[in-house]
């Protein structure tokens, strides 16, 4: 068991920022803590790094508990915080020298020269980390986080702000470390989970709302289907409710509308026979995908 | 705690922070011993570093909440602070590197004031007529007050983000403990409580050493002094967990 969490509770002031949170996450895996902002994915990674502790509750990283054998528990682990804080007025390799002298590393020189490596940072490493692009400190923040091959890796919004290129690539080399390593990773870009985790952990408001491999995620709002279709003309939403099996009609555009529908059924076929009757012309039609973004919305809506 | 000390030395000697806080430091104090007329120990006809002293702790007064105010400001300000914290040392072993740092500076810009007693050593008539106990006590004095003054600004800087407002208590505090003591005292007040509030003040027990009487007490006051006020920073730093 690498992380353990049970029934973990913050609470600052007079709001929970998280509340009765529990989770167990196995060696090796790539976790993706996923909520809406506010939901409390940094605190819960603030108390398994030992920076702040908790209300209520516990947590152990490597059998070691985050609160009263804290330093065991900071040696075990890499971590890179959300805004990724650097001191911008030193040199990378300067940096990496700094980071270095808090653990014990065999061969400093030769693991900082590995890990400006591993992480892409060759011709930058000269350079003060003030004068480095985002995509680059954020390298520096990993190479940092990853001096001392800890066990366990927390990153919180590894990937934000980010351009696509340096998306791809921060993801890659996510990838790349993965290996005999546990990583929990915080963000609240779906696709980001898609491509890098196997599994999910949701939480709302401070509640665990799902946690689940990535595939079962996804199967869940399998039994509903949407499709958005445009027509030639304008149609009546009242008599496109009557098809069998549809659940929701909304207008999204002057003759498009998004369709949902229960059941496994092809909704397009049903429409385009609905638009043949009509004698009305099917200009486009599309299936929306069941993403983890729409498990994401349905699991993380604000009740009205 | 290594680690720490040596970061924060090194930025120091490459912000220019350190040279400048040795060179103002020399500067002033050589002014008022060597060129103004009204100070000058050329014009005063005593070979005595007393001007170095007296002018001393005003310097220190400036210069330390200055080179203190940024050790836990910034790292708040930037973020710094919590990668710091999740790394394997305590906090204790933060607080004690940077006191370090910011003391070895202190060490540093002292220093080179022994050419100013080699000066007058061999100035004095005869030569080496000098109270060579006094200033030994003095030099011992001055270094405890600097490494009091450390602590005091070091706890100022754990209090807020806003290095300004750290320098500006930093300055209040060490110019309330050293002098303010002093001059409450000579409040209309019965004797024995003048005494007290005297003894509490950094200026007595800095007269006191500087005699060349090295009194435990003296001694045990910087160093109390010193340690509840790392210790406050500790408790300030401790509060997030709150």
């Amino acid at each position: 068991m690498s992380v353990s969490v049970q029934e973990l509770t913050k609470v600052y002031g007079e709001q929970k920022a998280i509340d009765r949170l529990s989770f167990r996450i196995d060696d090796g895996q790539i976790v993706g803590l996923l909520g809406p902002n506010g939901a409390g994915k940094s605190t819960t990674m603030k108390i398994l790094t030992g920076y702040l502790p908790q209300s209520a509750g516990k947590a152990t990283v490597q059998g070691f508990d985050t609160e009263t054998q804290s330093l065991e528990v900071r040696r075990l682990i890499g971590y890179l915080p959300e805004s990724n804080p650097l001191y911008t007025e030193m040199y990378v390799k300067e940096y990496l020298h700094y980071a270095a002298g808090f653990y014990k590393i065999a061969d400093p020189a030769k693991r900082i020269a590995r890990m400006i490596e591993q992480t892409g940072l060759g011709i930058e490493q000269h350079k003060k980390i003030g004068q480095l692009s985002k995509g680059y400190r954020q390298r520096v923040g990993l190479a940092q986080a990853l001096l001392h091959d800890p066990k366990v890796l927390v990153l919180d919004e590894p990937t934000s702000g980010l351009d696509p290129n340096q998306l791809a690539d921060i993801r890659q080399l996510i990838r790349d470390i993965s290996k005999d390593k546990t990583i929990i990773l915080s963000t609240h870009i779906m696709q980001e989970v898609e491509a890098l985790c196997q599994r999910v952990i949701i939480i709302n408001r401070g509640k665990l709302v799902a946690d689940d491999a990535v595939k079962n995620l996804q199967q869940r709002v399998a039994g509903e289907s949407v499709v958005t279709v445009e027509f030639s003309e304008n149609m009546n939403e009242g008599e496109m409710r009557k098809l069998p099996g549809i659940r929701e009609v909304r207008k999204i555009g002057e003759h498009t509308f998004e369709v949902r529908a229960s059941g496994k059924d092809d909704l397009r076929k049903l429409l385009f026979d609905f638009a043949v009757r009509k004698n009305v012309a099917v200009l486009n039609m599309s299936q929306k995908e069941n993403s983890l973004e729409e498990v994401f919305r349905s699991l993380t809506a604000t009740k009205k | 705690m290594l680690t720490v000390f040596r970061r924060e030395i090194n930025s120091f000697l490459s912000s220019l922070i350190a040279y400048i806080v040795i060179v103002v430091f020399l500067l002033v104090t050589g002014l008022f011993m060597w060129v103004f007329p009204d100070y000058s120990l050329l014009a005063y006809g005593y070979a005595t570093l007393d001007q170095l002293f007296i002018i001393g702790p005003w310097i220190f007064m400036f210069l330390i909440p200055a080179i203190t105010m940024r050790f836990f400001s910034e790292e708040k300000r930037t973020g710094t602070l919590e990668l710091l914290f999740t790394k394997p040392v305590s906090d204790f072993q933060i607080i004690a590197g940077k006191y370090l740092a910011a003391f070895v500076l202190v060490v540093f810009s002292v220093l080179p004031t022994l050419v100013y007693f080699l000066s007058i050593y061999l100035l004095a008539e005869p030569v080496g007529n000098v109270d060579s106990a006094g200033i030994v006590g003095s030099y011992i004095g001055l270094l405890l007050l600097g490494g009091t003054f450390v602590a005091i600004g070091l706890f100022a800087s754990s209090l807020t983000d806003n290095q300004i407002v750290a320098f500006i208590l930093g300055l209040f505090l060490c110019f309330f403990f050293y002098a303010a003591f002093d001059s409450l005292s000579l409040l209309n007040l019965p004797n024995k409580t003048l005494l007290i509030i005297e003894q509490l003040g950094m200026s007595a027990h800095f007269v006191a050493l500087s005699k060349g009487v090295l009194d435990t007490r003296d001694l045990l006051y910087f160093f109390s002094l010193s340690a509840f006020f790392l210790a406050l920073t500790k408790t300030v730093l401790e509060a997030r967990k709150w």
